[in-house]
């Protein structure tokens, strides 16, 4: 306590030493770098409305940049806009813009690099090729802002908010579109991704690699190319996230590969082609989620193992579930699965025979996918009833022996 | 024409199969969105149930009139009255009765319970595959004089589309499973009306489902505009074709 | 009025119309007779346009019907079992027939009222005995003052009393100079009506005579003796 306390006097005594730059278009100070180069480390650097260039602007001190009322940072398509490479830096209300579109470089609205405790809170950055581009950083917060991809033509598109090697960042409240992936991580641990929408992005909502030990609360991934694909990583928490309107050719809610010992709760699967889809991923535990009118519910190579699905709602599915094989040591129980056609004589309210959410159809599909042009015709509902009757075609592994009776109040 | 038509309208309304076959319909659909609170899984439901039971009805109903109005057709062709007109009056009172009867027992239901996109499209398919098989009710009436004959016709054309037809195509897939097919079962679907109203449906409710893997091929051609065309156009031809086959061998038949 | 040429017709390897050739005037009743299967309902029904010939025509008023269907105002024609839609009433049934054939003023409804129908007006057709379903069917072959009419086995099924009225209509029509086409199998009453007869056998025509010419050429007096007699002859001849 008495740190902390030290701490906030020692904060409260640079904040009283800094001085204030006021940048104005009419203003003795008028542009934007040359603010920069001009201030102190701790200074504020107040931006009053208008239009400033800034080719790839540096910032190597501590320094709190302020827009009032979102003040147009422009890098003209010549380069980055802003580069971070100091600690302790804010920046705070820009409106930062158009940078070089070539693909030759990485080209970030706001690059951070080496940098730790930045903050961008509510920046606007339009017509960039990369939003936010964090590399090995640690405790940014990147907070309730909006990122919008360069419209430029062809798909050549650079990620919304991209982390490479960061530790401990919070990514909270922004809004990420059109962009290529809306979230990039590779390399990064211990960050927390909370409240953010990203959507309409060309490739994922959400994208990572080798990126343990992070937390995913109350997203919205919706509408995105393929939907959200993470993969070998360990530890994820994911909570209350919202993955939607993910269809097309190949899209998912979620693709999860070589992910294991992670937790899936509470999330909401809606509209997807592939609500979520497995490879190689174990020791997976999914509770409490809704898994809402997708094509397919869940789909589960045979090399995952170990994985717990329960108390899940599975309505409007056109199949809940699909495998390419035997899957081994997965446990489904107490979900409720709206296509079950048993009974509960014992009024435990728990269905009296198993649920197997894997149709004889579903099982063609997997072989000739071509097959899906007989989906819902009477054959195939022949199909699947003589099934139902002859046991022993479908794998007995998977199934939900305990499945229950009415929709799992949330 | 629309005179015979009239007629037939007024005789057949006043029959106890249409009110009997509107009642299961309005039983069937309000049961089924009585019964599921998500009005789109209901109209899922709705289809199976349409898709078997419409082309049943209309192609075994359209069928027995026929053979049961047969007296009646005799005396409009010792009228001066053309062959063709006698048919396609026959032809247009028992399809504006069956569809009647799919508007009352499902329309209903739908407006009230799921006014959307996909409810129409499911009745529009409803309506054209109720076309097309009274279309080939009265082709199998017009090639056999006798009655048990032709409804023994019809039935197997029934089940041909239902089932033999789709376990067909099953097989075919299977066969040439390794060799790209999505022409090849765009073409086969063709060949089956139940199939294309189905596939209208089907982009209409499990787009999702389509879209992955192949189904992307299907959509790409059935949801483009040239694609729904398409669609309409060959619906046209299974209700036009057998009607013209049916039409151009009456005028030459003996009654 | 109407005219045959070298009609033939097959239904399969059946041959029924084997080259028939013939002309009906107006003001005629012309009557045909043969035994079952001899090809009368074919040809009546070839008249009216019911079975395609297969070869030959028919000329009616100077015209061939081929393909043609407004001539057949010009015929009443009363089947031999008369079926209707089964759920329509009689007056349904009639003005449909006036509707379908856009002809409601000016109608003879003679027989109509001779046989009291529209009393019977409200009554469903299913409910009708065979009697009363062929009134309805000789009253609608009059209804349209048709210049031909076309009659098989009018008087089958219907009581005394009908058939008398019927034969009184058909003379009547005869004297207004309309050609009446009946087939039958009752002498007398081809007696009774007919001017010409004739005798229709596997498919051909034996013979096709007034009825007087046929008195006199075979010397009987009674027209049954006379056609035996004539028949006797052609298996000799």
């Amino acid at each position: 306590m008495r740190f902390y306390f030290f701490l906030f006097l020692t904060a409260l005594t640079a904040l009283c030493r800094a001085n204030v730059i006021t940048l104005c278009p009419s203003c003795e100070i008028n542009d934007f770098a040359k603010a920069i180069q001009s201030a102190a480390p701790f200074d504020t650097i107040l931006v009053k409305p208008g239009t400033y260039a800034s080719i790839n602007t540096i910032i190597n001190k501590p320094l709190t940049v302020i827009g009032e009322h979102y003040p147009i940072i422009d890098g003209q398509q010549k380069d980055e806009v802003i580069t971070v490479l100091a600690d302790h830096v804010s920046l705070i209300g820009l409106d930062i813009r158009n940078t070089n579109l070539g693909s030759l470089k990485d080209y970030a609205g706001i690059r951070i690099f080496k940098s730790h405790y930045t903050q961008v809170f509510r920046c606007h950055l339009r017509n960039v090729y990369f939003g936010i581009y964090i590399s090995d950083a640690s405790h940014t917060t990147v907070k309730d802002n909006v990122t919008i991809g360069a419209d430029y033509a062809g798909s050549d598109r650079g990620n919304g908010i991209h982390l490479w090697k960061c530790d401990s960042i919070l990514i909270e409240g922004n809004r990420i579109n059109n962009h290529r992936d809306g979230i990039y991580f590779e390399f990064s641990k211990h960050c927390t991704i909370t409240n953010n929408l990203s959507a309409n992005n060309i490739r994922y909502g959400l994208h990572f690699m080798f990126s343990d030990y992070n937390t995913y609360i109350r997203n919205t991934f919706r509408n995105n190319g393929t939907g959200v694909a993470v993969m070998y990583t360990d530890y994820v928490q994911m909570y209350d996230n919202v993955f939607e309107d993910n269809w097309g050719d190949a899209a998912y809610g979620l693709l999860l590969k070589d992910i294991n010992s992670s937790i899936i709760v509470g999330n909401t699967f809606r509209n997807n082609t592939i609500a979520v889809t497995m490879e190689g991923s174990s020791r997976m535990r999914f509770e409490n989620n809704d898994f809402i009118k997708n094509g397919y519910g869940l789909k589960i190579m045979a090399n995952c193992e170990s994985d717990t699905f329960r108390r899940n709602n599975f309505t409007g599915n056109t199949f809940d579930a699909a495998t390419n094989g035997v899957l081994v040591n997965n446990l489904f129980a107490y979900n409720y699965w709206d296509k079950y056609e048993g009974y509960d004589l014992n009024r435990d309210k728990i269905g009296d025979v198993p649920y197997k959410p894997v149709s004889l159809y579903s099982m063609i599909i997997e072989q000739m996918p071509y097959a899906v042009i007989l989906l819902r015709s009477f054959l195939v509902d022949l199909l699947d009833r003589a099934e139902k009757n002859i046991p022993g075609i479908m794998p007995d592994t998977f199934q939900d022996a305990t499945p229950v009776m009415t929709i799992i109040k949330r | 024409m629309l005179k015979i038509a009239k007629y037939v309208v007024y005789d057949i309304l006043r029959s106890k199969v249409l009110i009997a076959y509107t009642l299961f319909l309005l039983l069937i659909s309000f049961s089924l969105f009585g019964l599921e609170s998500d009005p789109s899984k209901s109209l899922v439901s709705l289809m199976s149930v349409i898709m078997i039971i419409v082309p049943l009805v209309s192609i075994i109903f359209s069928t027995t009139y026929f053979y049961n109005a047969y007296e009646f057709i005799e005396l409009l062709v010792a009228q001066p009255i053309s062959r063709n007109s006698i048919l396609l009056g026959e032809y247009f009172g028992v399809a504006v009765s069956l569809v009647v009867g799919l508007l009352v027992g499902v329309g209903i239901p739908i407006a009230y319970y799921a006014p959307t996109a996909t409810g129409f499209v499911l009745l529009l398919s409803g309506i054209a595959l109720t076309l097309s098989f009274a279309s080939l009710a009265f082709f199998a009436s017009v090639v056999t004089r006798d009655k048990a004959k032709g409804i023994g016709v019809a039935l197997m054309m029934w089940f041909y589309f239902s089932v033999i037809y789709d376990a067909l195509v099953l097989a075919v897939l299977f066969a040439f499973n390794d060799y790209p097919l999505d022409k090849a079962v765009i073409g086969m679907a063709s060949l089956n009306p139940i199939d294309l109203g189905r596939i209208m449906i089907l982009l209409k409710i499990d787009i999702s489902a389509l879209m992955g893997f192949t189904g992307a091929v299907y959509k790409q051609f059935f949801g483009k505009s040239f694609g729904m065309i398409y669609t309409i156009g060959v619906m046209l031809l299974w209700i036009l074709l057998p009607l013209l086959a049916s039409v151009r061998i009456f005028r030459k038949k003996n009654l | 009025m109407i005219e045959v040429k070298n009609l033939r017709k097959s239904f399969g390897k059946l041959e029924v119309l084997k080259d028939v050739n013939a002309f009906f005037e107006s003001g005629q009743a012309v009557i045909i007779i043969g035994p079952n299967g001899s090809g009368k309902t074919t040809l009546i029904k070839t008249i009216l346009g019911m079975v395609v010939a297969d070869k030959g025509e028919v000329i009616f008023n100077g015209k061939n019907i081929v393909n043609d269907f407004h001539y057949r105002k010009d015929i009443g024609y009363m089947p031999q079992i008369g079926r209707y839609p089964e759920n329509m009433k009689i007056g349904q049934i009639v003005s449909m027939m006036k509707d379908l054939r856009k002809h409601n003023t000016d109608v003879d409804e003679e027989l109509l009222h001779q046989y009291d129908l529209p009393s019977m007006y409200g009554k469903s057709m299913r409910t009708l005995s065979g009697g009363t379903r062929q009134k309805v069917s000789a009253a609608l072959a009059f209804l349209f003052h048709p210049k031909v009419l076309i009659l098989d086995e009018p008087t089958a099924g219907l009581d005394p009393l009908a058939s008398e009225i019927l034969k009184a209509k058909i003379l009547k029509s005869k004297q207004e100079g309309r050609l009446i086409l009946v087939t039958s199998h009752i002498m007398s009453e081809v007696e009774e009506m007919g001017d010409k007869l004739m005798y229709l056998f596997e498919g051909k025509i034996n013979f096709y005579k007034t009825i007087p010419e046929l008195k006199f050429e075979t010397g009987e007096d009674r027209l049954g003796k006379a056609i035996a007699k004539i028949m006797k002859e052609k298996l000799h001849a």
